[in-house]
């Protein structure tokens, strides 16, 4: 069954929210305004603005954002002739107070993400989107590290929470091919027609074009990308390959993959500090399963310390640190200067 | 020396971890265990200990001829709040370990001595036992314009109160991060990570201090603070040393948020009383609630 009439899937465009990580959190309203209207004249259907740890992540730990995220999600609304504006938020970092904030800001879309074993903490932000109208979407961060049926349970919980699409969120980048389907349709059998299933893939490995057609394959609905890669780590699945990949197979997005491609060169890019690249920290990541968003404080930290980033990497991969946990570089990073 | 009796309400695995920390208490002696299932192993434990227990609640209890000094609730803030009046009318002493939050907020090694007569105190939150300290000890020699926590706990010993409310726990600790730490703004981050084996609990504690603050100052004060709590709980320690802004590479930039700021990293090892070591979150609870209840007991005998 496709997502709509006109659409075999829907897209959510993530520039505003996981490429605020590569942006280490200094979007202006300006940076919004542009983004949005050139994404929204290609016909992207969603797209999502917030701090790159979701709503209330301006912070120490996650670094401050340039101007209140609210201020910004306001501004995409505001610049929005037909897509959706989304909000992601972190149950542990922001707050129910936040979710009202962005729904009085002209936000329609909750997207509220946990550790893909902890979804029980969001019940009561589920409940709360739902009663103020919002539509909800989940994710479940680090899906690599869980087999498919352990995600499953987890969706469930989302799913009953009031949760009306079920993300497996490849945060690390580390998910392979067969292990993105897996996945997938885990989900999709576990939730049948209760929740629809998402996928958001991540560049660690140079596979967010080739999982999300496979995700899109196993049942999948929504997809997520970033154009140009704008996102944490090697970036997300690029939207506008995506797009135009979805053209050749006959995926109707809605998209229009000319313009994508035009808005990716001429609005994006030269928005970003630099390309997000496969390289020695990104792959590192993708082949220890670190969460994406680590890069730039991993980076932060190695130049502070005078030690390897990709040994700060692979020790938060020994670790088993999860999202969220980005002060723990620091320790990481002080330890290893001692040991030196 | 005569200690004050006690009575330990809810049976489960706070009130039993705490039960063992109360038996050494040299200021307490915990005499009843209440709780509302009969076949409640914290129950169990406590008759074989020799304490009187009860499953039929805190009405039994305060029926009885004799009634405790003090009350240590171990249940949940809705009872809580039912409960906290009766204890009021009686002139028994409680101590609250749920999040309920009506009486003064407390942190044992901050400002216990300001509400040792006070009819009932309030714990807060696991991540504000172990985080309040340090902001106190930096805001007490500079400036601290903004403190943020974060809290990272063990998924197994993170029980479903905690799961059901976690908003609850940033905006309270967030709070007492304010209110009793000394920062002019609080904010607080919990992350739960299932890590096995369970990893200990860990808290970072970032203080905006101003760029020109005497760091000597700073990071002694920390010092001092952190082994006055290691005093209580046994567990608890610094991970390395204070971590200052380095103006170069970090701090303070924009995405410092223009702020200088020290960096505190702390863990938390329980001491095995009942619960496992690497829930220091539930630790940290009990320990305090027993630094308190003797701060109570010595008032009472004094």
């Amino acid at each position: 069954m496709p997502y709509s009439a006109d659409l075999d899937i829907r897209v959510t465009d993530s520039c505003l929210r996981d490429g605020s990580h590569a942006k280490q959190h200094q979007f202006t309203v300006e940076h919004v305004r542009s983004i949005v209207a050139a994404l929204d004249d290609a016909g992207v259907p969603v797209i999502e603005v917030t701090h790159g740890d979701g709503l209330g992540g301006s912070s120490f730990n996650y670094g401050f954002s340039h101007t209140p995220e609210q201020e910004l999600i306001k501004a995409a609304v505001a610049t929005a002739k037909r897509a959706k504006i989304a909000f992601l938020m972190l149950p542990g970092v922001g707050v129910k107070d936040d979710i009202r904030e962005a729904a009085d800001n002209g936000a329609s879309i909750c997207r509220i993400a946990t550790h893909c074993t902890e979804a029980d903490v969001s019940i009561q932000h589920f409940g709360l989107a739902r009663e103020l109208g919002l539509e909800t979407v989940g994710f479940l961060m680090m899906s690599h590290s869980r087999p498919p049926e352990v995600l499953a349970e987890q969706a469930r919980i989302m799913a009953d929470a009031g949760c009306q699409c079920v993300y497996v969120v490849d945060s690390a980048g580390a998910l392979i091919m067969e292990q993105t389907s897996d996945r997938i349709a885990a989900l999709v059998a576990e939730l049948g027609d209760d929740a629809q299933v998402g996928f958001h893939g991540h560049e660690n490995l140079g596979l967010g074009v080739a999982n999300s057609i496979l995700a899109v394959r196993a049942g999948a609905k929504q997809i997520d990308g970033s154009v140009r890669r704008f996102g944490a780590g090697a970036g997300n699945t690029p939207l506008e390959a995506f797009a135009a990949v979805s053209d050749k197979l006959g995926i109707r997005t809605g998209i229009d993959t000319l313009k994508i491609i035009d808005a990716a060169e001429d609005v994006v890019r030269p928005i970003m500090d630099g390309e997000c690249l496969l390289d020695r920290l990104t792959l590192t990541m993708g082949y220890a399963g670190v969460y994406s968003s680590f890069l730039k404080h991993a980076d932060r930290q190695a130049r502070k310390y005078g030690v390897s980033g990709a040994e700060i990497l692979m020790e938060a991969g020994r670790r088993k640190l999860i999202g969220g946990q980005e002060d723990q570089l620091i320790e990481i990073a002080v330890a290893l200067a001692a040991k030196k | 020396m005569t200690r004050a009796t006690a009575a330990i309400v809810g049976s489960g695995n706070i009130g039993t971890d705490l039960m063992y920390k109360l038996l050494r208490s040299e200021h307490i002696e915990p005499r009843w265990m209440i709780g509302v299932d009969p076949d409640s192993s914290g129950l169990k434990r406590a008759a074989d200990r020799g304490l009187i227990t009860s499953a039929e609640g805190v009405d039994w209890l305060l029926a009885q001829d004799e009634r405790p000094d003090i009350v240590f609730e171990a249940t949940s803030a809705y009872v809580h709040r039912e409960n906290a009046p009766k204890y009021r009318e009686l002139g028994i002493q409680a101590v609250d370990l749920t999040p309920a939050a009506l009486g003064p907020a407390v942190v044992p090694a901050v400002n216990l001595g300001a509400h040792l007569d006070a009819p009932n105190v309030s714990l807060i939150t696991c991540g504000g036992q172990a985080t309040i300290p340090i902001v106190h000890a930096v805001s007490r020699v500079t400036e601290v314009a903004y403190a943020e926590i974060v809290a990272s706990v063990a998924s197994p010993s993170a029980g479903p109160g905690t799961r059901a409310n976690i908003d609850e726990f940033t905006k309270t600790t967030a709070r007492g991060i304010e209110t009793i730490g000394g920062a002019a703004k609080g904010k607080a981050i919990i992350i739960l990570n299932p890590a096995e084996p369970p990893m200990l609990m860990q808290d970072t504690i970032f203080c905006s201090i101003p760029v020109d603050a005497d760091r000597d100052a700073v990071a002694a004060s920390i010092k001092q603070v952190a082994a006055e709590v290691a005093s209580y709980v046994p567990g608890y320690r610094l991970r390395t040393e204070p971590q200052f802004h380095e103006p170069q590479f970090d701090d303070p930039t924009a995405v410092s948020g223009g702020l200088a700021r020290v960096a505190v990293f702390v863990e938390v090892e329980g001491a095995g009383d009942f619960l496992p070591p690497y829930s220091g979150n539930l630790d940290i609870m009990t320990a305090a609630a027993t630094k308190v209840g003797e701060g109570f007991a010595q008032r009472i005998h004094a």
